[in-house]
């Protein structure tokens, strides 16, 4: 666990909901916080490196995109194989959310799941085939979850102190 | 920032150079003084140009989100993916005492036996357990915990 201090979660918190879409976003923030741009940024870059921040991204809203279809697909994969086949999978361009989870046997063999999207149910099934045959002989079983209903959805959002 | 819609946005809306956007900039961002300038310029546009397709993009509802993507176990939380098998019958009971708990962040119904799948978010790693026993107790269900063990991120890629 990383040790945050005042200044880093006064960052967190002027930036976790978008960085600034101006020329210099980071003096922005800089002036919101009350630190010097070069501290925001020798602070992000520090936070980076640690991991506390994963990455500055923009996260695409795969609905409008058309990928209106989408399935959380779950694989048993031999365990000395997971690293190496996680990784292709992830690196499909059709999926996210690829994780190596535990298994909870015996009610559920799965340890590898892969939200997997398309333009349709037809399209994310025929990515399930692709899928399996990738992982081959080193997936013993598989199974793949449609959500039928959002139930809640609330972003996270660090505490104000 | 706009609330993701639910609503396909027609081919037209992205130009050729609004999916290299979004392609190349799920992978990273600069942390220098014109940041927009220095990705723009890989992109081959200005960073005044970058800016104004980024607000078009959030205001069309083609990106739910940009900046920093914080890891909530590096800042001293957790998130834990948990399933549990909802008796039909019960089902609105049990996901009104779920919901109301504030650490369940997204929560889905799915087609199989374990039927109900969420994300608990806390402060604290004890918290994953704390809320799971909570919901345990008032539901009388068994509330699997999937944490992740390891992530193979590249990321999700539009049609260039």
């Amino acid at each position: 666990m990383t040790v945050l201090d005042a200044s880093d979660r006064s960052i967190i918190r002027a930036t976790q909901a978008g960085l600034p879409l101006v020329a210099a976003p980071y003096a922005a923030v800089a002036a919101a916080v009350g630190l010097t741009e070069a501290e925001v940024i020798a602070r992000m870059t520090a936070m980076q490196d640690r991991g506390v921040i994963r990455r500055i991204a923009v996260a695409p809203n795969h609905y409008a995109l058309g990928m209106t279809a989408n399935g959380m697909s779950v694989w048993d994969v031999a365990d000395d194989r997971i690293s190496e086949l996680g990784a292709r999978i992830g690196a499909l361009p059709y999926v996210t959310h690829c994780y190596q989870r535990p298994r909870a046997l015996p009610d559920w063999p799965y340890n590898l799941f892969a939200m997997l999207h398309g333009e349709s149910r037809e399209e994310v099934e025929g990515k399930r085939a692709e899928v399996a045959s990738i992982l081959g002989p080193a997936c013993r079983g598989h199974d793949i979850l449609y959500s039928t209903r959002i139930l809640k959805k609330t972003g996270l959002r660090l505490r104000d102190e | 920032m706009t609330r993701p819609t639910r609503t396909v946005l027609p081919p037209e809306a992205l130009d050729p150079t609004d999916r290299a956007i979004l392609n190349a900039l799920q992978d990273g961002f600069p942390l220098t003084l014109r940041p927009y300038d220095d990705a723009g310029a890989a992109l081959g546009i200005t960073g005044e140009n970058l800016i104004a397709r980024l607000a078009r993009l959030r205001d069309l509802g083609a990106i739910t989100r940009f900046g920093p993507f914080f890891d909530a176990a590096a800042m001293g939380g957790a998130f834990c993916l948990c399933a549990m098998a909802v008796p039909a019958d019960r089902f609105d009971e049990v996901l009104t005492k779920v919901n109301a708990h504030p650490e369940v962040a997204h929560n889905y119904e799915r087609t199989h036996a374990l039927n109900m799948w969420f994300v608990l978010a806390t402060d604290s790693p004890e918290g994953i357990e704390r809320t799971a026993e909570a919901i345990e107790g008032e539901t009388g269900l068994k509330v699997m915990l999937f944490p992740k063990l390891e992530e193979y991120f590249i990321g999700f890629r539009v049609q260039a």
